[in-house]
């Protein structure tokens, strides 16, 4: 029975059976009533050599196509520098779990500080946690939040120009949380301050959640948007792309109480969705309402600065249901990526990766109007994603589906009785490639 | 794992002036971002460090040597399931065929992503002997969160929704009542008997028809098998409540016996414990949901299926609890747990359990004449000690009795980690062992021979382990000052 993944020997096996003092590997079960063992054999594949497994897999990989990237909707298509992945293959961090035992996870702690430190710069408050899966529910955990820091308080206020893909989400757990979620119109792509403001008047508001740069791809101006919560004890949530953060005024600066979002702009490949990591900052006074992991610096015993888990009375071990969330993740691997990808790019690689990005999608944006085929829906200045909406003879699926086989993912479809498309671009889409897809483009439509 | 402390931060080796980055030169110049109203841009400057590449690939590799992985030893952390992450899985999963797919890419471009996640859940669903599972959770709370979204859909959809209790073991894990209270649920206790497990006396006045349902581990946190289990599923299924299964615990029954067997409806699998994707530093994870027969259809969105030419689809349900991740969760780390569900096969599925259960036997009985073993007997995967027996200093007369945290603590001086400590909490000295199948009987003599030069340690040189750790990169953490004087960034230091 010698297989890979177990060293035991027969000969181990009856050694340890003896110590043990039972007579074979089944009677170690012998408390399990027989009416509930499994009788049969699983009908499940047999084992595979890792020759196999590599074919099998590789094929299925094989079958799936990837494309030219313009889109984003949450997803951005930024470079991931080799030295990344690199280094996250360094098995002590990946081998190892939850950093329990400080003394011997000094570096899975010390890079989460960092992640931590790095975080609160670009979102301008003052402390991060480490724990959130991806911004979707990132965003959730902030409006659990608004919700216990308002005590009585069960009404959350959300932009309608939020991914509705978060919103679905954002929803799901309203539902089950008891949180009264009320959706704010939006108006030219933006999101309605007048209404916000009159949601709040009634003061019953826990909580007004926005999105930086919204949905649309909209930079939305969020001036006053902080006085006006607080003078109804409401606080203001920014949810932002990441690598936006850093050139946008953050949330700090906004006057937000809570930022929230994915960080996968910051040197994650996009995978299919996943993994990502959400990010979830702060400033000290919400600190023992916010969910998750906590990494704080401390001393040893001789004097050394170190860093430990921290503040773990609001966690789920420790507090059970009385703790401000079920989180037990501390998403360590992922937080590896966001702190050597911004090593790396410091803050003039991220002010390049964004004014690239910019240039790109500015120059996309132009060609695709030049081509009499799209026009601009919105006013708002955008970043590196834009909607248009499509104004073509070709029904728009048909055209979608055309460059989908020329290898393009021509942007996301918003509406499709608007015929609303919203295109991204990054630091990888070349002149080259974006002439290329615009004559497409003009062919098919 | 290097004794030297590495302590430096990223930031202490920053220079005005260096870079680690090159990117394309700009040849789109028709705008720039100076066109953005100021208003709308950051004023702060942004405070990130300015390193060279090799500076950024020192610092990680320096760091990662002050670190402690499956890769580097044992690590019998309880409730955890550290077992090897097959290095094959790895490479799958950075396959480009994957991780360059956008999540709004057309289904007809990501037929064999999709088969691949229709592949895992069709296994898992065999497994645990259950009808269909979601692997959209990122993770076990997650999956436990979801799980029991699910309970209360199923509720509402028969217009039964007075249920609003739910009842947990005092063994369980913090994320069973965490999780029902996110979900808006409260929490009902049920107390252990001397041996453990569920006080099926004390469950049943407990049953009635405002309870959703029960979560339950089994084999339990203690390590114990739950022989009542049919007892207790048929009594909650009696009063209407549906049979939560915590998967944390599913690595000693693979292919002996079933959850779904077992009279459970909803559960969830943690893929980074049972199906070997690593931890990670303690994500990312994935927590796989599945349901019997008759509540598919409140599992959340998206959905995947087959259809009957042999494609794929990717579908939402209109009776669906809602969403619960924007796409399919931890699309990579799906990728890793199929890798490994196809390497072990029916074959060896089955006698990763068996295995797991041999190698927990195996430390108990060779260290019970040294540890307090409150419940005696059979343990499955795993099994938990009250500290040390009384002869080797566990009692607790006076102020400087040696605990559990010493014993873990000096565990580090002599290269293994610790079990996990101080949980379950119905003992107060607990210490959770849990080896895996993936050691070997060397491995685990070695551990028991320190296990119990330790005990030696703890009776005649008491002082060395109050003040262990001596060897490792940093001495015992202050916890108390971390908590007093809260630093979290660098900024605040």
């Amino acid at each position: 029975m010698s297989y890979k993944y177990f060293p035991h020997t027969e000969q181990d096996i009856s050694e340890m059976l003896k110590v043990i003092g039972v007579g074979s590997l089944d009677e170690l079960y012998a408390e399990v009533p027989e009416e509930l063992k499994f009788a049969r054999e699983l009908n499940i594949p047999s084992e595979k050599s890792e020759i196999e497994v590599r074919e099998i897999i590789e094929g299925m990989a094989a079958r799936n196509k990837q494309l030219v990237c313009f889109a984003g909707c949450g997803t951005y298509n930024h470079y991931t520098p080799s030295v990344i992945p690199y280094i996250a293959s360094r098995s002590e961090f990946s081998t190892s779990y939850t950093p329990y035992q400080a003394e011997i996870s000094q570096g899975t702690l010390q890079y989460i500080f960092e992640y931590q430190s790095m975080m609160a710069e670009l979102t301008g408050m003052e402390i991060s946690n480490a724990s959130m899966y991806d911004g979707a529910t990132a965003t959730a955990e902030a409006m659990m939040m608004c919700v216990a820091a308002a005590k009585k308080r069960r009404k959350v206020l959300i932009s309608a120009t939020f991914n509705p893909a978060v919103l679905q989400v954002v929803r799901t757990y309203a539902k089950y949380h008891g949180v009264d979620l009320v959706e704010v119109p939006a108006k030219n792509g933006a999101t309605d301050k007048a209404a916000i403001e009159t949601l709040l008047a009634a003061g019953d508001v826990a909580g007004v959640m926005v999105a930086q740069p919204n949905y649309y791809g909209c930079i939305e101006d969020f001036s006053g948007l902080a006085d006006a919560c607080h003078a109804q004890k409401s606080l203001l949530v920014i949810n932002s792309v990441a690598s936006a953060l850093g050139v946008l005024k953050s949330p700090g600066e906004w006057g937000a109480d809570i930022a929230c979002g994915d960080a996968q702009s910051l040197g994650i490949p996009m995978g299919y969705g996943g993994p990502y990591i959400g990010y979830l900052c702060t400033n000290s006074a919400l600190i023992r309402k916010m969910p998750g992991r906590l990494v704080g610096a401390t001393t040893d015993a001789e004097g050394k600065r170190c860093f430990v888990l921290t503040m773990q009375a609001r966690e789920q071990h420790i507090r059970r249901e009385k703790a401000t969330s079920n989180i037990c993740t501390a998403q360590g691997f992922m937080c590896l990526y966001v702190a050597s990808y911004l090593s790396l790019m410091g803050p003039k690689g991220l002010h390049k990766v964004n004014s690239l990005s910019y240039e790109a999608a500015h120059y996309l944006h132009d060609a695709l109007v030049d081509t009499g085929l799209f026009e601009d829906v919105y006013e708002s200045p955008y970043l590196n994603e834009f909607t248009l909406r499509y104004t073509g003879a070709t029904p728009l699926h048909e055209l979608r589906k055309q460059l989908t086989a020329e290898g393009y993912l021509a942007g996301v479809v918003a509406d499709e009785k608007e015929q609303l498309v919203i295109f991204a671009a990054t630091e990888q889409n070349s002149k080259t490639q974006i002439d290329a897809f615009v004559a497409t483009v003009s062919q098919r439509a | 794992m290097n004794k030297t402390y590495y302590g430096k931060l990223i930031f202490e080796l920053s220079k005005s002036g260096r870079t680690g980055y090159s990117l394309p030169e700009s040849t789109m110049k028709n705008h720039s971002m100076d066109e953005l109203p100021s208003a709308l841009l950051r004023e702060k400057p942004l405070g990130l460090p300015e390193v060279d590449e090799l500076t950024v690939v020192r610092h990680y590799t320096n760091m990662s040597n002050n670190n402690f992985g499956v890769d580097t030893g044992f690590y019998p952390l309880g409730s955890c399931t550290m077992k090897y992450n097959p290095k094959i899985n790895e490479e799958m999963a950075a396959l480009k065929g994957f991780t360059n797919l956008h999540p709004a890419q057309c289904e007809c471009t990501t037929q064999g992503a999709l088969e691949l996640y229709w592949e895992v859940q069709r296994t898992l669903s065999e497994i645990a002997g259950l009808s269909a599972f979601t692997l959209n959770p990122y993770a076990g709370a997650h999956g436990e969160l979801t799980g029991l979204m699910v309970i209360r859909k199923y509720h509402e959809m028969r217009g039964d929704t007075a249920r609003t209790k739910i009842i947990v073991p005092d063994s369980a894990h913090g994320t069973n009542p965490a999780s029902a209270a996110v979900c808006g649920l409260q929490i009902v206790q049920v107390k252990s008997t001397a041996d453990g497990t569920v006080d099926v006396e004390d469950l049943k006045p407990l049953l009635g028809d405002d309870i959703a349902g029960m979560m339950m581990t089994n084999p339990n946190t203690l390590g114990i098998f739950e022989k009542k289990i049919p007892e207790i599923a048929r009594l909650v299924h009696e009063c209407g409540g549906l049979m939560y299964y915590d998967g944390a615990n599913l690595n000693p029954m693979l292919g002996v016996c079933r959850p779904g067997d077992m009279g459970f409806d909803v559960m969830h699998i943690n893929l980074h414990k049972t199906f070997a994707t690593p931890h990670g530093g303690g994500g990312p994870g994935s927590g796989p949901v599945g349901v019997r027969q008759g509540l598919e259809e409140y599992l959340p969105n998206p959905q995947v299926v087959k259809n009957s030419d042999g494609s794929f689809s990717i579908r939402t349900n209109e009776n669906s609890l809602g969403s619960v991740s924007p796409l399919f969760g931890n699309y990579a780390v799906i990728v890793r747990a199929y890798a490994y569900l196809l390497s072990l096969g029916k074959e060896n599925v089955p006698l990763a359990g068996k295995l797991s259960v041999l190698n927990a036997n195996y430390i108990k009985e060779c260290l019970k004449e040294y540890y307090k073993l409150p419940i005696d007997g059979l343990c499955k995967h795993e099994f938990v000690f009250d500290g040390l027996r009384e002869e080797y200093g566990g009692d607790h007369h006076d102020a400087g009795h040696v605990t559990t945290l010493d014993v873990a603590k000096r565990l580090l001086d002599y290269g293994f980690h610790a079990p996990t400590i101080y949980f379950p909490l119905l003992f107060h000295e607990a210490m959770m062992i849990e080896p895996t199948e993936t050691e070997s009987k060397d491995t685990l003599d070695e551990f028991i021979e320190v296990m119990r030069t330790i005990a030696l340690e703890a009776r005649d040189h008491r002082e060395m382990l109050k003040t262990a750790p001596h060897t490792t990169p940093v001495r015992r953490l202050d916890d108390v000052k971390a908590v007093k004087e809260p630093k979290f960034t660098y900024a605040a230091l």
